[in-house]
């Protein structure tokens, strides 16, 4: 039990997707302009990463190495499909807000990454808690990075008013303050780790 | 004649792929160290990029609208663009050996590359017919191409700069994307 809890740890902290291995940019930068989306991306993105891996680690012996990466491809788009159609028909406002992104799982780095590196070697068990560990790795960076962008940018955290929307930064919830943001980030991140 | 020249604009400039819509980041900041790979990796790009939007389109419009199964268009999309890939691949490899040497491992990683998928979703969110979902592929790749370079030009610089420690490689390079974005955001006030 001791070995699950050190494979999830490792994918929040030490392997954490976004500031440590710098994967799955896309959806970080365009989806994170309020903590709520990030949050709700984290999770999507979660859900798929523990489904794939779980399949893939399941079915890794009848894999033919040849063709591994067109397989696990094939996975991933199915669960992103069933995402698709449970998210279009009961949250239709998140669809809205979300858009390209969610079918955009797909070709997220980090799913293929997590199936190649760690899912196509280890058992189903294992593979589950290092999808769960990345996924909450991803899902913590997104909803840090909205948080940011959202109090800096109109003064609030998930909807609640820290200060007035007059102080706010209008272009930190624009496309410019994702990627501003991001390097500060990923730069307060490389400072810790350094220390620590 | 206007709608055409309305895409082109939009899509290199006003709703610049990487600067507004944020797809294609990883080759972005993956390749941009030196404008010779930029050149490369901007010019493999745009070729799957236009062949892949026209299959797309072709199977989306064909295939997929008269049997009823839109639903199918992740996996379907995601398929063709590995597929074209591969099949770009050998080909290029037989009759353009020496294109092909100059793309060399970049060839490969397009599969992976959001903006191509993204591309041939969005026109056809759009209704795009073939000739504008055409021109529109062709002007998102020459504006994602047009990113590439001004960025690896950048870096290129950077690359001599003393910076803090903490500053260095990926962060000073966002942090410079967002500037360039922010360029990028004075177009916006074009009007068609």
């Amino acid at each position: 039990m001791k070995n699950y809890w050190k494979i999830l740890y490792n994918g929040i902290v030490p392997g954490n997707p976004v500031f440590v291995l710098l994967l799955g940019m896309c959806a970080t930068l365009g989806t994170t302009s309020s903590a709520y989306n990030g949050l709700m991306m984290g999770i999507a993105t979660a859900v798929v990463l523990v489904c794939s891996n779980i399949v893939i680690s399941a079915i890794k012996s009848l894999v033919p190495d040849k063709v591994r990466i067109p397989a696990f491809i094939v996975v991933i788009a199915s669960f992103v499909t069933i995402l698709q159609l449970v998210v279009n028909a009961w949250m239709p406002a998140l669809n809205a807000s979300l858009g390209i992104f969610i079918p955009l799982i797909v070709v997220n780095c980090i799913l293929l990454g997590r199936a190649e590196a760690f899912a196509s070697k280890n058992g189903v068990t294992a593979s589950f808690f290092d999808g769960l560990g990345s996924g909450i790795g991803f899902t913590f960076a997104l909803v840090l990075l909205g948080a940011s962008r959202e109090l800096l940018g109109t003064g609030k955290i998930f909807g609640a008013t820290i200060f007035p929307e007059d102080y706010g930064m209008l272009l930190f919830v624009l496309a410019p303050g994702a990627f501003i943001a991001l390097g500060y980030l990923i730069a307060i991140v490389n400072k810790i780790r350094k220390t620590c | 004649m206007l709608t055409y020249v309305s895409i082109i604009i939009t899509a290199i400039f006003i709703n610049n792929i990487v600067f507004a819509q944020f797809l294609g980041i990883c080759p972005f900041l993956g390749v941009s160290k030196k404008i010779s790979s930029a050149l490369g990796m901007g010019a493999a790009v745009t070729f799957v990029i236009t062949l892949a939007t026209t299959v797309a389109w072709l199977l989306q419009v064909y295939v997929l609208n008269p049997l009823g199964l839109q639903f199918l268009q992740t996996i379907v999309f995601i398929l063709v663009i590995a597929f074209l890939v591969q099949l770009l691949e050998i080909v290029m490899k037989k009759t353009v050996p020496t294109l092909y040497q100059a793309l060399g491992v970049f060839l490969p990683l397009i599969t992976t590359n959001c903006a191509v998928l993204g591309v041939a979703i969005l026109v056809s969110q759009k209704g795009y017919n073939l000739m504008e979902s055409i021109t529109y592929g062709l002007a998102t790749s020459i504006g994602f191409t047009l990113a590439l370079w001004i960025f690896a030009g950048i870096r290129e610089q950077l690359a001599i700069t003393s910076l803090p420690k903490a500053m260095k490689g990926v962060p000073i390079a966002l942090i410079c994307a967002g500037i360039l974005a922010m360029a990028f955001m004075g177009f916006s006030g074009i009007k068609f």
